[in-house]
């Protein structure tokens, strides 16, 4: 479904992802977790090509991103929810929520605010439909941006630390909405510091260091005996 | 000037002289309407090529901003008065004021285009990419139309000056409405007290309803901001 193959990014002389290979299968839940710098989101924006890297191949179902191909790409497979949700700030929620099946999947309007409302039904924010984004709390827009994530019908969404940014009494809402979704055949790669989350959901979690793939294996190989030291550093700091 | 306003008969004059001033004022506004569409235009087109990516574009658009700003609006006027019928080119002063003003004042709301993209944040353009929204469609849907509440007052100032800049004409005989007070003004009992006392009137006609018009919608816009802003100051504090 995703394959990174030989990844490199650079800011300048910064090198920031050194040689990333990873795979991530249908369905699949993915969690990346890591240090603050270690290069988590760059490895994720470069899945949709928000970052383009210096070397190195990206390939979506079979198909290998390009500066060319990308927007159509990114457009019939991905989706991205955002640590600051990223709302349009000047449309309602449901036109959040039509916006990119209307314009770009060409749905009719009725049908679109028929997804819209099905998606708000699941993220439990129905009454919201006609609200613009900034009467909402922060739990609730990271919820309309999942909801906007799922009415593209991408096969693929991409979380970047998505309850970063929220008050510590709304993280669960989110949390939960993302736990409904993972019952879902939608790949998910999610980066985050929720544990108990990463536990629950993820089919395979890697953990990153200085630009680099350190560890992987399933949440228990994790929690239970990583093998590298600086997995353990890691994991008794954000564990205690 | 004084002594001249409180004499009646010299009104009387005035208004038997009326088509021609109305006459004059059709002109003024056809020009202003004109002008102003021709501005909005070019200032969106310029003001998009100036935060583009291309290098080319960002540099055609410098050279016309920096020209056209640098440059006196008569000398623009005459140049294309005297200068291009050397070239085969011969144009209408109406057409000559339509363009020379159109062009002059998209220079300046190329200026306040390009501000008002720059304040929109990152994310916007990066939750629009990862949608897959061409650049066209992101800056058409989401980017340009957040920025109107930026955009307005100086706009606005812009079309203010546009419609008083439109008496440009009058140096190349143009027919508008300062041609035609000055005309009357110096005709052969010299009422220029009355004369150029209806022409600002009708000056003030144009401009007043637009600048009350923006005041109006600027307020609007900024109620909608007054809960935005609360909510942002709400959030900064959480993550203070
Ligand atoms: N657009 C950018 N320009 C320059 N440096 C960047 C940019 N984005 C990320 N970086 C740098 O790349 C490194 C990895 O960043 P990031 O992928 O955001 O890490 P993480 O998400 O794991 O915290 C950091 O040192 C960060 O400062
Ligand atoms: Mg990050």
């Amino acid at each position: 479904m995703i394959k990174l193959v030989n990844v490199n990014k650079s800011f300048g002389s910064l090198h920031v992802l050194k040689d990333v290979n990873l795979e991530v299968a249908e369905g699949e839940k993915l969690v990346i977790i890591g240090p603050s710098g270690s290069g988590k989101s760059t490895t994720v924006r470069c899945m949709n090509f928000l970052e383009e890297p210096t070397s190195g191949e990206v390939y979506i179902d079979g198909v290998k991103l390009t500066h060319k191909n990308k927007t159509e790409v990114v457009r019939n497979s991905t989706a991205m929810v955002f640590q600051q949700f990223n709302l349009y700030p000047h449309m309602t929620v449901l036109e959040n929520l039509t916006l990119a099946p209307i314009k770009l999947q060409k749905v009719p309007k009725h049908e679109a605010e028929e997804l819209a409302f099905k998606y708000l039904d699941i993220v439990g924010l129905r009454e919201k439909a006609s609200v613009y984004p900034s009467t909402l709390s922060g739990g609730q827009q990271q919820r309309v941006a999942i909801a906007r994530a799922l009415c593209s019908r991408a096969k693929i969404i991409l979380f970047d630390e998505p309850t970063s940014a929220l008050d510590p009494e709304t993280v669960q809402e989110v949390l939960d909405v993302m736990i409904k979704l993972s019952q879902e055949n939608i790949t998910m790669v999610v980066v985050t510091h929720e544990m108990g989350f990463a536990r629950q959901v993820a089919d395979r979690v890697i953990f990153m260091d200085d630009g680099r793939i350190l560890e992987e294996g399933s949440p228990e190989h994790f929690f239970e005996n990583p093998t590298e030291e600086r997995t353990k550093a890691f994991l008794s700091k954000i564990l205690k | 000037m004084i002594q001249q306003i409180m004499e009646p008969w010299r009104w009387q004059m005035l208004f038997a002289e009326w088509p021609k001033f109305l006459k004059a004022f059709g002109i003024t506004l056809e020009i202003s309407v004109l002008a102003l569409a021709l501005a909005l235009v070019l200032g969106v087109i310029f003001g998009l090529m100036s935060t583009s990516h291309n290098p080319l574009l960002r540099i055609i658009a410098r050279v016309y901003v920096e020209f056209f700003q640098n440059t006196p609006l008569a000398i623009q006027v005459f140049f294309v008065f005297y200068a291009l019928p050397y070239a085969s080119i011969v144009l209408s002063q109406v057409t000559i004021g339509i363009l020379c003003v159109g062009i002059y004042t998209g220079a300046y709301m190329s200026e306040a285009v390009r501000a008002g993209i720059g304040s929109i944040p990152k994310g916007q353009f990066e939750a629009a990419a990862s949608q897959g929204f061409t650049y066209i469609q992101t800056m058409m849907l989401i980017v340009l139309p957040q920025t109107i509440k930026i955009i307005l007052p100086p706009m606005v100032n812009q079309m203010v000056n546009l419609i008083k800049n439109t008496s440009i004409v009058t140096m190349i005989a143009g027919g508008d409405l300062m041609y035609r007070a000055n005309a009357y003004a110096t005709n052969d009992v010299m009422s220029y007290g009355p004369s150029y006392l209806l022409c600002g009137a009708l000056y003030f006609v144009l401009c007043f309803p637009l600048t009350t018009w923006a005041r109006r919608y600027e307020a609007r816009l900024k109620n909608r901001d007054v809960i935005t802003n609360t909510k942002k100051d709400k959030v900064e504090e959480v993550a203070a």
